[in-house]
């Protein structure tokens, strides 16, 4: 393996990690099921492909490489089902889409409680 | 010397009993909250007697000051009339600054403590013994037959989660969501396949390369949990497979427990599994404990109690 492609493994790694680090930081803190499944699927699919090509770069043999990306393509297919299964039975459930309030109605909706 | 180790022994431990008794029965929350922070703070004390500073350590930071701030926080949003007779909000407040310097100066003590980690570890004794765990990788052999009381506890402890969830009153029933997207349940039932090879895959390769039961039972529990989804477990939620699900539930930890405790029949030490029986042992085990993360899982996703 050539210097070369250590080093650019190394940057797809890190990569993949910090979209892994975004979509747990969304996962905690977006307010409702349907924000929380969109940074999980979008951000934390990104960087696994991200850390899987990474890691596929230093992979043995194309073998090797293959079942990695491999690993990709099935997270790929199974979130990307369960996250619409998720969201469609909250919404059969009666979850309604978080709505962006503004600051002064926030503050008037909390000035009665204290 | 000895008696005044003794003296101070007994005060520890009679100081624990009264700290608990007022954590649990004083009538003020605060007051409560205070003696169950001060509590873990004497258990950090004990743990150091006992010559076990790390666990004193993690008693301190973890017990008197991640609960303690936890139960503060959760005192501050209880309605003031269910916090008789305090302010913790204001109290909270000012104690925040110490609190996180005391955080700080946990975080750089941990920090020293790890620069101070036998170096290149231990990976050369686990190697040393490995032909008497019965399996051929290091890992499998620290979780299931070296170390195997830590894995055994961290079962016991997701059994707890389950427990505390169900707890919480009935599971919220999964609607089948057919209805709107019919193509979806469908493409989560093609996928299945996948779902039972790959773990049986990883539970295979826990023998002799990096897998074993923790992975296998966390993809069997995704796959279930999709199953969950499209509706096509329903019996998870009948009355009369509720012993079933019991029973599977507590298999893997009731089958570790076995294990052990026929070691220590066998051999005299709990745990200790005969070298012949190593093999066969473990691989039993694996697939119990498989087994049941993949059932607490999907429970967990119920979030309820089933059937009931």
């Amino acid at each position: 393996m050539t210097e070369w492609h250590e080093a650019l493994s190394h940057l797809l790694i890190v990569a993949g990690a910090l979209f892994f680090l975004t979509g747990s930081l969304g996962f905690i803190r977006f307010p409702d099921v349907f924000t929380r499944l969109h940074a999980l699927t979008k951000a934390d699919n990104l960087g696994l492909g991200l850390l899987c090509s990474g890691l596929a770069l230093q992979a043995g043999g194309l073998a090797e490489a293959a079942k990695i990306m491999l690993v990709w393509l099935l997270v790929l297919l199974a979130s990307g089902i369960g996250a619409t299964l998720v969201a469609s039975t909250a919404d059969a459930c009666g979850i309604r889409p978080w709505q962006n309030r503004t600051g002064a109605s926030r503050e008037a909706r909390r000035e009665p409680h204290e | 010397m000895t008696a005044l180790t003794l003296g101070f022994d007994l005060l520890l431990a009679a100081g624990l009993v009264w700290l608990g008794w007022q954590a649990l029965f004083l009538p003020r929350r605060f007051a409560a909250v205070v003696h169950f922070m001060a509590f873990n703070l004497l258990m950090a004390l004990v743990w150091v007697r006992l010559e076990a500073p790390d666990i004193a350590l993690a008693e301190a930071a973890i017990g008197a000051g991640v609960t303690g701030a936890l139960l503060l926080t959760a005192l501050g949003r209880l309605p003031s009339a269910a916090a008789v007779g305090s302010h913790p909000q204001q109290w909270h407040r000012y104690w925040r600054y110490p609190a996180i310097f005391a955080a700080c100066v946990g975080a750089g003590w941990l920090a020293w403590g790890v620069q101070r980690l036998p170096r290149p570890g231990l990976a050369a004794e686990v190697t040393a013994k490995l032909d008497a765990t019965g399996v051929s990788h290091a890992v499998t052999a620290v979780l299931l037959n070296i170390r195997a009381l830590d894995t055994l506890l961290e079962v016991a402890v997701m059994l707890g989660a389950v427990m505390l969830v169900w707890s919480l009153g009935p599971a919220l029933r999964p609607f089948a969501p057919a209805t709107s997207l019919p193509g979806l349940p469908a493409l989560s039932r093609l996928l299945h396949p996948l779902f039972l090879l790959v773990p049986t895959y990883l539970l295979w390769r826990g023998a002799h390369a990096p897998g074993g039961a923790f992975p296998a039972g966390a993809v069997l529990g995704a796959g279930g949990i999709l199953l969950l989804l499209a509706d096509r477990v329903g019996w998870m939620q009948q009355p009369r497979f509720k012993p079933l699900l019991r029973l599977l539930l507590v298999a893997g930890l009731a089958l570790f427990l076995a294990v052990g405790l026929g070691g220590l029949l066998l051999t005299g030490t709990f745990l200790a599994i005969p070298q012949a029986l190593a093999k066969s042992a473990i691989l039993a085990v694996e697939v119990a404990t498989a087994l049941s993360i993949a059932l607490m899982l999907m429970a967990l996703y119920l979030y309820g109690e089933p059937a009931r």
